[in-house]
């Protein structure tokens, strides 16, 4: 027997009827999830980025005070799981007397999180420009800044832009661990979704590919950008 | 009834980090061997297998692991599979496993040159012969550091079989905390058992980029 009809088969034995129009009419709180996790993505990877210049920064640092600091925060969160860092500041940091509601704590723990990678990348980028551009620039008589605005900034943008867009989709995904702590998102809707119907496996099949269907459309509209910036751009 | 945490504590969440360990080596393993044919499947000049290989690639890398192991975790007894924590759990980071793995191996096959296989070709070597003797030798090379490195996440991700319920580290440091109740201090130290696994192999990654790049 086929792979295929012997599935078939397994599916009409089942004592069980799938039921997806049974989720259909919480269509609004997967609207509303899908605009949660969009909103926590933004938010933290925004916040995440600044953090990640600032140890880019203090870890390209000739002075050992600053570098190393920023050397064993990066290390420490990239070889840690992002779980264990979101329990540590939603049920740990209470126990210090530091407590949080679960949607500030995911906020954090995210923003920590991606800090660290942040760092890398855009440590990365920095490096990706080659140090006679910078002094080719100073040569021409730009100054440090002018330097940094027009040769180093635009090339390490292109640089790092496809880590940045990959980054965004990744961290987008991972926000659906925070629902480990309720925080409000896409996958903890489900969750909502689930306790009112029992449907756990068409609301969990649901959901899934309401995150990928995230997926697909970031992707998209990151090209569409890259290819407005970097690619139409006209010569200079 | 609360107790403190003591050593015995950690000697507990030490024999629960095996089954972290366990579980990354199963989908590192199931993962492994089900990449080398989705790599195969992205690259040999087949178009339906291709599209084939990029839709499951897209569906893996496109959701989150905590998705598709709710979607195993509950489905597959749906489907007359009445499979518990661990089966769920090591199906669905093998799949995850997969994806991931036959990507990097599938660029590390592309990135070595046409020149190679063109080589190859006038030497007379069949198309098999090329891939064996030329091509494969190269892209294990390329491969290896960035397959450690993918472990990391690997180990990492098994976290999230706690949240169906698998007892590893993670799912132990929630039962201690619950009879501690010193959540700070058990994921601390849940915290430093995955760092010193995650570093090891972050640094095993690193060494042999370094080794391997200079041989070439």
């Amino acid at each position: 027997m086929s792979g295929t009809l012997w599935f078939a088969e397994q599916v009409r034995q089942l004592n069980y009827s799938f039921k997806f129009g049974a989720i259909w009419k919480y269509q609004d709180q997967i609207l509303e999830g899908i605009v949660l996790t969009l909103q926590l993505s933004i938010v933290t990877m925004i916040m995440g980025l600044a953090i990640g210049l600032l140890v880019a920064l203090a870890g390209s640092s000739p002075r050992r005070t600053l570098r190393l600091p920023a050397q064993i925060y990066v290390e420490a969160i990239r070889n840690t799981p992002l779980l264990v860092q979101l329990f540590i500041v939603f049920f740990g940091l209470p126990s210090i007397g530091i407590k949080l509601g679960a949607n500030t704590a995911a906020v954090i723990a995210l923003t920590i999180n991606m800090g660290a990678y942040g760092a890398e990348i855009i440590r990365a980028g920095i490096e990706s420009v080659r140090r006679h551009q910078i002094e080719a620039g100073r040569a021409l008589g730009l100054t440090a800044y002018q330097t940094f605005r027009h040769v180093v900034l635009f090339q390490a943008m292109k640089a790092i832009y496809p880590s940045l867009a990959s980054q965004f989709v990744l961290l987008m995904l991972a926000t659906s661990i925070v629902s480990a702590i309720g925080a409000s998102e896409l996958f903890h809707q489900g969750a909502f979704i689930e306790s009112r119907t029992y449907r756990s496996f068409e609301v969990y099949t649901l959901i899934t590919l309401t995150y990928l269907l995230i997926t697909l459309g970031l992707r998209t509209v990151f090209a569409g950008i890259y290819w407005v910036i970097f690619v139409r751009r006209p010569v200079r | 009834m609360i107790r403190e945490f003591a050593s015995a504590d950690v000697f507990y969440l030490l024999l629960a980090a095996r089954w972290t360990i366990g579980l990354a080596l199963v989908a590192a393993i199931g993962g492994g061997l089900l990449g080398l044919l989705i790599a195969l499947a992205r690259i040999l000049p087949f178009a339906p297998l291709n599209w084939l290989a990029i839709g499951y690639i897209n569906i893996i890398q496109g959701t989150p692991l905590l998705g598709q192991l709710f979607v195993f975790f509950f489905g597959l007894p749906l489907l007359g599979f009445p499979v518990g924590a661990w089966t769920a759990a090591a199906i669905s980071l093998s799949l995850y496993a997969s994806a991931f793995l036959g990507e990097i191996w599938r660029g590390a096959l592309q990135s070595v040159a046409k020149r190679q296989w063109e080589a190859g070709a006038a030497l007379g070597l069949t198309y098999r012969q090329r891939f064996t003797h030329v091509v494969i030798p190269q892209a294990v090379r390329i491969s290896i550091a960035p397959t450690v490195g993918f472990l990391v996440q690997l180990v990492k991700n098994t976290s999230l079989t706690a949240l169906i319920g698998f007892v590893e580290l993670t799912r132990a440091s929630q039962i201690i905390t619950a009879a501690t109740f010193a959540p700070l201090t058990v994921y601390l130290t849940a915290a430093a058992i995955y760092f010193v696994i995650c570093f090891t192999l972050s640094q095993l990654s690193r060494v042999l980029e370094r080794r391997l790049h200079g041989a070439r």
